[in-house]
């Protein structure tokens, strides 16, 4: 059965084409998905993501179970508000979901974790959260809306009363904080995203979700659909679940290394997984550009005299007006790849990512 | 949805095709198939001299969302392609029936191949009810 985001007939008012996306009726896109593009890069865009899930996690052992639960480091958390990027990994150190978790309060800490991995993801952690007391509440009751773009601030910020708007514009980035919307409605702000802008992500119940996203719009913010929210992501040199990793691969192979805390000797689910893998040669995850015309898409082979490998993400990059990609390549497969496009080998280069920061192509790119 | 010009042929696969005064036919994608696509990105081109079958693939329009083949609506010589195209494949979704057409074949068998074809009502019919 396919299920609705609360905002589901605005995005249907809008005119937008409507997908199915981990058996959610989302927006691909409201027109064109390349202007919805350039609004984020330019100005500001949102993204209705109620369809990601909510997960709150309460009890005195929170800290302690998410020790024990996530490949980061959770002891990264400090300060109330602070969130935290990390891999949710399997005892064979695959990939389960990657998830974001705030720090609210010693007993209770907020994870979104994807969409398409609900089931299994909730399945999980109420298994691992038992032995540890803690309680794991999904907030179906919740919406979410991301608002991007090097405007994006500013256009949340001028719908706020002045008290709301002072804690809002204090927010460091990777911080949430809860404010009263005007009318009264709890939003949680979150200055975090999946597009490399700036910007909010705001949790708020679903029933003052069309009235928020009617205001933005009223304040210049353009509706933008999952089309741009894929292009947007992979400039911004992010992982997709699912297409980038999932539960065959471990974080060294989906180059989210960077994610996992091995210091110390905090036993977390996979880690003597992961420690084994890493010392065996494992195939890696590169970023990829292609100078030639024509777009690198999801399941082309790619060639490289190390054996072949295989591009997980593939667009047309709209900022850079060619088309880059992720791959997943062996060790060893250097610099200068080929990826066939329909039997043609067309060169590609191996490049350092995020592709686009801060609304301009990385250099050398 | 644009309005379907009534001098069209079509494919059910979208593809238009139009005779020429000179008895050449200009190809390219309906107003509906470009908007099933989304942004088009990128065109693959035959090259002129090149014989093309009815019924085959000719050339590949690619949008933000897939990779799609072109299959020639009549059998000859590809005589002209559009030069604009691969520095502005968005032509397609602007224009569709006019300066985003794709390629110009000399027919060989005109005729015969055009009875394999619908006709803009027929056309409109075919996509009735599709997304």
């Amino acid at each position: 059965m396919t299920r609705k985001t609360v905002l589901n007939e605005t995005h249907r008012a809008l005119g937008a084409k409507m997908v199915d996306f981990g058996g959610w009726d989302m927006p691909l896109n409201y027109g064109s998905q390349i202007e919805e593009h350039h609004a984020v890069r330019r100005h500001a865009g949102m993204f209705d993501v109620s369809h990601m899930t909510v997960v709150d996690l309460h009890g005195g052992r929170c800290r302690e179970f998410l020790r024990h639960l996530l490949a980061n480091d959770i002891d990264k958390l400090k300060t109330t508000g602070k969130a935290l990027y990390s891999c949710m990994l399997n005892e064979g150190g695959g990939v389960i979901d990657d998830l974001i978790v705030y720090y609210l309060g010693e007993d209770f800490f907020r994870a979104v974790v994807n969409a398409a991995t609900r089931d299994k993801d909730l399945a999980w952690i109420e298994r691992h959260a038992q032995p540890f007391g803690v309680e794991v509440r999904e907030r179906r009751d919740y919406a979410m809306i991301a608002v991007q773009g090097p405007e994006a601030r500013e256009a949340v910020l001028g719908l706020l009363d002045a008290d709301a708007a002072a804690v809002v514009r204090k927010l460091g980035k990777f911080s949430a904080a809860e404010v009263a919307a005007p009318d009264g409605a709890p939003l949680f702000v979150a200055r975090t995203g999946y597009t490399g802008e700036d910007g909010f992500e705001i949790v708020l119940p679903t029933g003052a979700a069309a009235g928020l996203w009617e205001r933005l719009r009223e304040a210049g913010v353009a509706p933008a659909g999952l089309g741009a929210r894929d292009t947007l992501r992979l400039e911004a040199g992010m992982n997709l679940y699912g297409q980038d990793m999932d539960e065959t691969v471990t974080p060294w192979e989906a180059n989210l290394g960077w994610t996992v805390a091995l210091e110390g000797d905090r036993d977390f689910i996979g880690r003597a997984a992961l420690e084994r893998r890493k010392a065996e040669a494992h195939s890696v995850l590169v970023g990829i550009v292609m100078d030639d015309k024509g777009v690198l898409r999801h399941g082309q082979r790619v060639l490289t005299p190390a054996g072949e490998g295989e591009i997980l993400s593939g667009i047309f990059a709209p900022t850079l007006g060619k088309a880059i990609g992720f791959a997943r390549v062996p060790q060893g497969a250097g610099e200068a790849l080929h990826v066939d496009i329909r039997g043609r080998e067309v060169p590609v280069r191996v490049v350092k990512y995020p592709f686009v920061r801060e609304g301009r192509p990385r250099e050398g790119i | 949805m644009q309005e379907i010009p009534g001098d069209l042929k079509f494919m059910k696969s979208h593809e238009w095709a139009r005779v020429e005064d000179q008895g050449t036919v200009t190809v390219g994608i309906s107003d509906h198939a470009q908007g099933l696509l989304g942004d088009v990105v990128y065109v693959e081109l035959p090259s002129v001299g090149d014989h093309v079958k009815a019924g085959t693939a000719c050339a590949v329009v690619e949008s933000v969302k897939a990779a799609s083949d072109l299959y020639a609506p009549v059998s000859g010589e590809v005589v002209a392609i559009n030069e604009a195209l691969p520095d502005r494949p968005e032509t397609i979704n602007e224009d569709p029936y006019g300066d985003g057409w794709v390629l110009q074949i000399r027919p060989d068998n005109l005729a015969g191949d055009l009875d394999e074809l619908l006709d803009p009502d027929a056309y409109a019919e075919s996509i009735e009810g599709e997304d």
